[in-house]
């Protein structure tokens, strides 16, 4: 599946009312650990069909960003039935973020 | 079997990738996290010579590119381990290989305060990096933390550029050298704070104030907008410090030959003990160590 661009209009349909898990990538265009992040992330979206990702860009969405309290970036969410089950923030290895999703 | 694996995707290691790569060697690039290593995280470099104003991230990706469309591999796995031999081994989180020469180059990261929000400041407000960060705080009022030699020479740099400096250092005496201290005592600029712990970031959005301690307990507030963190470096050399020889801060002891004490293992980059850190000392290294390298392996 491909990574879904999200801002405040589809955040709702997108993210709390999907109904398999979504990552939620809080990003920026400023911020180079962001953009060393995003292949990989889109790797791991077109190997999975059972959860999403999403990105969202803080400079446009600072609302979002301050209801999910995002204060340092690169920040993933993952969120379970519309809640946060967990986060991650700073630069990962494509590894770790396989563990995030596939835990629990 | 390769010629050379390089552990480290940095500058060094790139470097030394394109270096080996141009003399047909096997190259293996093995890397934890990302290519590129801690220069992704600046927003411009403005020092690295005939590339003014390019980004970390550009600066990394045509680095890495450039090692690529030269023939060299690159896996994204973490070395934990290497052994000595005329083969050489390298143990990753997923795989064992085998090289005839090994160049190690995994550089350093910043020694934190250790503050609970101190990540969420980084690039707002908060750096690792004056001569990298100063300019963007032309004007304004910032703190250096640290008393050696870096947090010296960032407090002299930073006063030239800035409206004030606090340089707060837990104790009352300087490490670093005191001709350095000396030239800070003539700027009007900089207000030393003695025996005292940065002990609060605050702010909303980006950095506004910092919480000072002293080492009696008592409490004050200084009100700035960058506060430049100088209390060293911690080198990566976790897999690689039982085989070769460090010095007492971590670094990987070599000369500008690059040679460790073990013959056919170079270093490159950050992680070797050295004077200057930076970009374009680290891709001299990743030079040097990969024709040494190459030299050691047609002498073989
Ligand atoms: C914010 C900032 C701004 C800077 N600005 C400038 C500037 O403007 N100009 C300048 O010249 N310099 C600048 N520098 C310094 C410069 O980035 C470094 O000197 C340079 O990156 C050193 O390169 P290196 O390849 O030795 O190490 P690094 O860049 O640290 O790269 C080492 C790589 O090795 C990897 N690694 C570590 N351990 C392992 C392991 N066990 N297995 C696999 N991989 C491993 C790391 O993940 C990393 O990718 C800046 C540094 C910072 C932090």
């Amino acid at each position: 599946m491909q990574i879904v661009e999200v801002d405040k209009n589809n955040f709702k349909e997108e993210v709390i009312d999907s109904k398999i898990p979504v990552l939620a990538d809080f990003n920026a265009d400023w911020c180079g650990p962001c953009r060393m992040l995003r292949p990989v992330l889109d790797e791991i979206a077109s190997e999975h069909d059972d959860f999403k990702i999403v990105s969202i860009n803080i400079d446009d969405e600072d609302e979002l960003a301050r209801e999910y309290f995002v204060s340092s970036i690169p920040c993933l969410v993952l969120f379970k039935n519309g809640e946060e089950t967990s986060r991650s923030v700073g630069l990962r290895p494509k590894s770790e973020i396989e563990n995030m999703l596939g835990g629990e | 079997m390769y010629d050379i694996i390089i552990i480290g995707a940095g500058p060094a290691g790139l470097t030394s990738a394109i270096y080996a790569r141009r003399a047909m060697k096997k190259v293996l690039v093995l890397e934890k996290l990302s290519y590129g290593g801690q220069i992704i995280n600046t927003l411009s470099i403005e020092n690295y010579p005939a590339s003014p104003n390019i980004s970390g991230f550009d600066f990394a990706t045509r680095l890495y590119n450039q090692a690529k469309d030269l023939g060299a591999e690159v896996k994204f796995e973490e070395v934990l381990k290497i052994g000595d031999g005329d083969i050489k081994k390298v143990v990753t989180s997923k795989n064992t290989y085998e090289a005839k020469s090994i160049i190690l180059a995994t550089g350093s990261q910043n020694r934190k305060l250790g503050l609970e929000n101190e990540d969420s400041f980084i690039s707002k407000g908060i750096s690792y990096c004056a001569t990298c960060d100063g300019a963007f705080y032309k004007g304004k009022d910032v703190a250096v933390v640290g008393g050696g030699n870096t947090a010296l020479e960032d407090a002299l740099y930073l006063s030239d550029i800035v409206n004030t400096v606090y340089l707060i250092h837990r104790r009352d005496e300087f490490r670093g050298e005191e001709a350095s201290v000396n030239k800070l005592k003539l700027k009007e600029n900089v207000k030393f704070i003695f025996n005292s712990n940065v002990t609060k970031l605050i702010g909303k959005d980006k950095l506004e104030k910092a919480e000072i301690t002293t080492n009696n307990g008592d409490k004050s507030t200084i009100l700035i907008d960058g506060l430049f963190i100088a209390i060293g470096r911690i080198p990566f050399n976790d897999s690689f410090k039982d085989i070769v020889n460090i010095d007492q801060n971590g670094y990987i002891i070599a000369t500008e030959d690059c040679h460790t004490n073990i013959p056919g293992i170079f270093v490159a980059g950050d992680v070797r003990s050295k004077e200057v850190r930076q970009l374009v000392t680290a891709a001299s290294d990743g030079a040097i160590a990969a024709t040494e390298a190459i030299k050691f392996i047609n002498n073989e």
